[in-house]
């Protein structure tokens, strides 16, 4: 079984978050990138899939981006048990899944993966498209938020959530792309061999250029309104709480 | 012309796709294009009687024995024969789970733009633009898809919309799609849905919730909070990430793939205000949020803001609520 699992390296969400001058992305030069939270499950499942299997099956990470942004997500995914990584490389910050779908069906193609795993949704785009987008441009099967796998019979069975604690199970033939939600599995940490092995394992660099004709483009970034009357309270700790407890006794009435 | 098209939810119009009507008829006006509601696959009849009242230009069912259960590849694949068919200019659904299982296939096989999650559009013209969340709900960000595509989709987000707004007065035509699938056209199965079995907590009911979320930053200091909601006599619940990390069990969980509650306080600790946890917990009376980011989008919702460090806050407050 040949698993691609694409990993994406998004600012932390301890980071600051401000628009560039040019409206249209944020200042990276004060962003710590990680591992977006879905990708690192998916990760995960493809390894705990490949151990199960036993049958020297392949986990190749994947990411597009900057090199700056993306060098941690190639390291931590060869570390923590990924054979190789591919890292498209690509300066833009491009926003049109349908443009970034591409760039990743072109250079996947060749490969010949039975299996692409992806994270449900990414921290920054927040498109939601991309697994199912690539999988329908190399014509795999398609399933989304997977909260757990069974490969069965030359098959893959995934428990797909649904909304409001519904679940649902589907299964597909190979080639499939599935992307996956948080929590389907406890994902590990890296291992110091494995930080150390890291190192010895491939890595592949493409040079990814985008399409020129994006679909859709971010026009301009801006910060949401207020939608409430909210009442700020700061300051130090006693003067807080002193004013939570006249609150949650006088105002809401919660305590007597 | 617009296209929506609803959504099966057990039997029903799910609530989304009547939101999607409303949204379809308001781009419509403002754009002058007709309408049209498409019911698919499952229930699909059942779907046009309860959309009979809608203004639409036409209804139109698009049935098949092979898409009388839900599946990405027969819906997709019979969306995209309809799009080509009637040419729709926009395409409208609710950003529910279905969409984003199937919609992105559409948008694939068509070489159109999707435009998902969308909160609210502005217009430019006569061009509507549309604003989506960004960075995990920090930003927003507005979109023109390419106007030189033929088709375009589009998926809302809850509430960005609502069925209040529906102009009635029924269809002025009703019309068959002639479905053409082939059993290589569909490759998935898919098993009926079902329910975890319910579990003792009924947050819902809850008076007060203290939710906690991921600024916890380890299970040792879930206790704390513990603490905090029975000084409070409080239900506790969290956000997401504390369920997936085990800390807490997957009952207590708020947002659009936990529980939807509306208690008389909801007292939330170290929970940034993504809104697949705010879907769940914004009809709430008052809400109370402690972040040590002052730009944490909880804070758009919540009527009191405290602006610091929940380490110190927490352990404070429930000494004085203790006294
Ligand atoms: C399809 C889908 C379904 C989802 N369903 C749900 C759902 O049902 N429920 C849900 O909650 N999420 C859901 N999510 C996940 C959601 O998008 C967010 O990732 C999640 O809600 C974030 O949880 P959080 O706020 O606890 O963590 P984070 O976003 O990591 O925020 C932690 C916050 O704690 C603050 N903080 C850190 N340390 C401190 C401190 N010492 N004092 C004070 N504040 C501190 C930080 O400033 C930050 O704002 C879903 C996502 C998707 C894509
Ligand atoms: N530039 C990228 N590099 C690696 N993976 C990506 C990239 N963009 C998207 N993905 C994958 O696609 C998923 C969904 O992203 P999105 O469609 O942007 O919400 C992410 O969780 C990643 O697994």
């Amino acid at each position: 079984m040949k698993i691609a699992v694409l990993t994406k390296a998004i600012p932390s969400y301890e980071s600051s978050i401000r628009i560039d001058s040019s409206s249209t992305w944020i200042d990276e030069s004060v962003v710590n990138f990680v591992v977006n939270e879905s990708d690192s499950y998916a990760l995960e499942e493809a390894l705990q899939i490949k151990e199960k299997l036993d049958n020297g099956s392949e986990v190749v990470v994947v990411t597009m981006g900057s090199q700056d942004n993306t060098s941690k997500v190639l390291k931590d995914g060869l570390a923590k048990g990924a054979d190789r990584a591919i890292f498209i490389q690509n300066e833009d910050s491009n926003t049109d899944p349908l443009s970034i779908a591409k760039l990743f069906s072109q250079n996947l193609k060749d490969e010949n993966f039975d299996l692409v795993f992806s994270g449900l949704q990414s921290d920054d785009l927040g498109s939601g498209q991309t697994g199912v987008l690539i999988g329908e441009l190399l014509g795999m099967s398609t399933a989304t938020l997977g909260i757990e796998t069974d490969i069965q019979d030359g098959k893959i069975k995934i428990k797909r959530e649904l909304e409001s604690g519904w679940f649902q199970w589907v299964t597909l033939p190979f080639p499939a792309s599935v992307s996956i939600q948080s929590g389907i599995n406890e994902p590990r940490y890296p291992s110091l061999k494995g930080i150390m092995g890291a190192k010895r394992k491939e890595s592949k660099v493409i040079d990814g250029q985008l399409s020129d004709d994006p679909k859709q483009n971010f026009i301009n970034l801006f910060v949401p309104k207020t939608e409430k009357a909210t009442e700020k309270i700061e300051g130090d700790v006693d003067g807080i709480v002193a004013k939570l407890m006249d609150i949650l006794k006088n105002k809401l009435r919660v305590i007597s | 012309m617009i296209l929506v098209v609803l959504e099966n939810q057990r039997g029903n119009i799910h609530a989304f796709s009547k939101e999607a009507v409303a949204a379809g008829q308001s781009l419509g006006s403002k754009l002058g294009m007709d309408v049209s509601i498409l019911c698919l696959g499952e229930n699909a009849s059942s779907l046009k009687e309860q959309a009979n009242d809608y203004k639409s230009k036409s209804l139109i069912l698009a049935e098949h024995d092979m898409i009388s259960a839900y599946s990405a590849d027969g819906y997709s694949k019979v969306l995209s024969d309809v799009i080509k068919d009637v040419s729709p200019k926009y395409v409208i659904m609710g950003h529910s789970y279905m969409v984003r299982d199937f919609l992105p296939r559409v948008s694939a096989k068509l070489d159109i733009p999707f435009v998902s999650d969308i909160i609210s559009v502005t217009y430019d013209g006569d061009s509507p633009i549309f604003a989506r969340q960004v960075f995990n709900a920090k930003l927003a960000t507005n979109i023109q898809p390419d106007s030189s595509s033929n088709t375009t989709l589009l998926s809302f987000q809850s509430a960005a919309f609502s069925s209040d707004e529906i102009e009635l007065g029924g269809s002025d035509a009703v019309s068959v799609f002639e479905v053409s699938l082939n059993a290589e056209d569909i490759k998935s199965s898919s098993e009926p849905e079902f329910q975890e079995s319910a579990s003792g907590v009924d947050l819902t009911t809850a008076d007060v919730i203290v939710s906690v979320g991921r600024g916890i930053e380890s299970q040792d200091n879930i206790p704390m909070v513990e603490s905090l909601a029975k000084a409070m006599g409080a239900e506790i619940a969290s956000s997401r990430p504390v369920v997936d990390m085990g800390w807490l069990p997957s009952y207590r969980q708020v947002g659009s793939s936990g529980q939807s509650v509306s208690p008389n306080l909801y007292f939330s600790v170290g929970i940034s205000g993504a809104i697949q946890h705010v879907v769940g917990m914004k009809g709430s009376k008052n809400i109370i949020a402690i972040n040590k980011d002052e730009e944490a989008p909880i804070f758009e919702i919540a009527d009191y803001a405290v602006i610091g460090d929940l380490m110190e806050i927490v352990p404070k407050l429930t000494e004085e609520l203790q006294k």
